[in-house]
């Protein structure tokens, strides 16, 4: 493995409240490799999230460094945080955050339209985008006519758009029945497979199976940390689901 | 992110509610419209005196004798017959920033042609008359040097005059009679309406001075050569004050008045009551742009308060720009834009609905309206002015949250 893609050294996150404070991460440190499917599992509170959140410069550290591809994010301003937000990080939510009224391939612009690419060339490559995740046919669609998983395909499309280094998902599958979330880890799958490092945050310990390691967080701490050597196939439970239903 | 790309979402964010939208414009709407009819309103009187002003002559200053004082007894301006004639063409003469300077004389008398008679006002007067008082032949001609120097028996009709006693028959060639003297009328006079006191400036008989003086009025001012009153009408863009004074000396020097002695003439110059009457017109008119001024101020809280709803509305939308990549400013942009547009789309169909307001107005109340291009471009850029300054606050509170906080947002 070259230089790892993730550094994080020591990271500490609380959060102060009037009278109290909470320490959501006590002291993290894990690297992460480039084309690495991880999955970070973990009871609420365990502190999966806020970490997921300082990976994607959503939120910065109490202390600790944090470096991406080479960037020392923990230093970075604001403006600079939105630029690696932008165009090295794709997101994808648990509840899609697609723009509601806005079509399909709008929406997969978005990141474009930050980034300042010329209007001509923005269409060309969201639309290329959603074909790859199966949707040509429904760019102009609005979320609102489209299924869970079809929106959920439509936010990684988004996420792919700026050719991004690292896809965050978190708890992806958590509003999509289990036909589609295996539909959904296999477009993830074939992310990977492709060369894409795929962080995914997830309690269910099946939609876990599908990465290649796996990170336990308890109360802040990594508790657990396994590579695993026959990942499941998301492809091939789709195939037996089908076949199980027919 | 490019202006017009934000210019686009804006327009898209007010789509999605229009009729929030609609509503929250419809303040800036009124208020627009209110500045600009308003104005309209102002200007339009105003326009209204200025053109009095000029139908008396804007530079006009008026000649009268001084007062004679009898016994302690102070008769009043024009009671003595100090000022002739020659006072006037020296004037004329020797002072070059003088254009006309028009002797006057002026009598009353009954005005007989045929069955109909009306009483009158008559003056006698010089070719500068016309000049000095802005003032033209409508029908017919004027009187020429011959008339002048032999004191013709012709008369000019002023139009109530005219009509009084011919109705709609021309009165030219006919024969009229003034103080039993017969005169022939060779002309109508331009209508000029009433003076500002409410005078009718039409109700008038113009002839020459010397056929006032030797034929009508007679008597001791024949031998004097005293006029009652003399127009002198002062050059384009020279100064009133000046002239005034340069008069004061030269009259005082022909009259041979001592230093310390008070002037044995008066005069009056009334563009100055005229520039306080412009003057109070135009006050009126800052008073009620003002008024209107302040429904556009709370258009303007209208859009401040619907912004902030919006921000908290689509707080999550906003969490999401920032994951994507949208900076703080993109976001600032994003809701100023969104409020200036709206400001600028209210302010446009403003306009619209001041000019109709403005028409209308002239319409129904025959009120006169002036639209003055100044007036809209002031009212649309403090619509737009507005939009940046109550759209200010939102805007800055929308781009000020952390990404992370606005995702989380239920």
């Amino acid at each position: 493995m070259s230089d790892p893609l993730i550094v994080t050294r020591d990271i500490v996150k609380e959060y102060r409240m009037e009278s109290y404070s909470v320490t959501a991460l006590r002291g993290m440190s894990l690297e992460i490799g480039s084309g690495e499917f991880v999955a970070v599992m973990g009871p609420s509170g365990s502190g999966k999230s806020t970490f997921m959140n300082l990976l994607g410069c959503l939120d910065s550290p109490t202390s600790g460094h944090y470096s991406l591809a080479g960037d020392k994010v923990s230093e970075l301003s604001g403006d600079e945080l939105a630029a690696i937000r932008n165009r090295r990080i794709g997101f994808v939510f648990q509840n899609f955050n697609l723009l509601p009224r806005t079509s399909a391939v709008e929406n997969v612009e978005l990141p474009l339209l930050y980034s300042h690419v010329p209007k001509n060339d923005r269409r060309p490559r969201a639309l290329g985008r959603l074909a790859e995740v199966g949707l040509a046919e429904r760019a102009h669609h609005h979320p609102q006519q489209l299924s869970g998983g079809q929106q959920q395909r439509v936010a990684i499309a988004r996420a792919l758009v700026n050719n991004p280094v690292l896809i965050l998902a978190d708890e992806p599958t958590g509003a999509l029945d289990t036909r589609t979330s295996y539909e959904l880890m296999g477009l993830l799958q074939q992310l990977n497979r492709g060369g894409m490092t795929v962080v995914l945050v997830t309690h269910e310990r099946d939609v876990a199976a599908f990465a290649s390691r796996v990170i336990g967080f308890r109360d802040g701490h990594v508790v657990d940390d396994q590579r695993v050597a026959r990942p499941a196939d998301a492809g091939e439970m789709l195939r037996e689901f089908d076949k199980v239903a027919a | 992110m490019t202006w017009l790309a934000s210019i686009r979402i804006a327009l898209r964010a007010l789509r999605v509610n229009k009729l929030r939208s609609t509503l929250t414009m419809l303040g800036i709407i009124i208020g627009v419209a209110a500045v600009i009819t308003m104005i309209a309103v102002g200007a339009g009187a105003q326009a209204r005196v200025e053109e009095q002003i000029k139908g008396l002559g804007t530079n006009l200053i008026i000649l009268f004798p001084g007062s004679v004082t009898a016994g302690g007894v102070r008769m009043g301006a024009g009671s003595r017959s100090s000022l002739t004639e020659d006072d006037a063409y020296a004037i004329q003469r020797e002072i070059p920033r003088v254009q006309a300077a028009a002797p006057t004389l002026r009598g009353t008398g009954q005005v007989v042609a045929g069955s109909n008679n009306w009483s009158t006002v008559f003056y006698g007067v010089t070719p500068e008359y016309f000049e000095a008082r802005n003032w033209a032949v409508a029908t017919g001609k004027m009187f020429d040097a011959a008339d002048l120097t032999g004191s013709g028996k012709v008369a000019l009709l002023g139009e109530t005059v005219a009509r009084s006693l011919f109705g709609d028959a021309d009165p030219i060639g006919q024969v009229i009679r003034i103080r039993k003297v017969p005169f022939t009328v060779i002309g109508t006079l331009e209508p000029k309406g009433q003076n500002l006191m409410g005078q009718d400036q039409d109700d008038v008989v113009l002839m020459p001075i010397s056929t006032a003086r030797n034929r009508v009025l007679g008597g001791t001012q024949a031998k004097q050569r005293s006029v009652g009153s003399v127009s002198i009408k002062v050059r384009d863009g020279e100064d009133m004050k000046e002239v005034e004074d340069q008069m004061r000396s030269l009259l005082r020097q022909r009259h041979r008045i001592q230093a310390g002695q008070e002037d044995d003439f008066s005069l009056r110059n009334l563009s100055e009551v005229l520039a306080a009457r412009e003057e109070s017109s135009r006050i009126m008119t800052l008073l009620l742009a003002a008024i209107a001024s302040v429904s556009l101020l709370v258009g303007g809280i209208g859009i401040m308060n619907i912004m902030l709803v919006s921000v908290t509305e689509r707080t999550r939308e906003i969490g999401l720009r920032m994951a994507v990549g949208a900076r703080a400013r993109d976001i600032l942009s994003q809701f100023l834009v969104e409020a200036v547009t709206l400001a600028l789309i209210g302010g446009l169909l403003g306009i619209m609905l001041g000019l109709g307001g403005s028409f209308a107005i002239a319409q129904l109340a025959d009120w006169r309206v002036e639209l003055r291009p100044d007036a809209v471009l002031l009212a649309v850029s403090f619509a737009a002015a507005i939009g940046v300054f109550f759209g200010f606050y939102p805007a800055r509170k929308a781009s000020r949250l952390l990404p992370i906080e606005a995702l989380r947002y239920e």
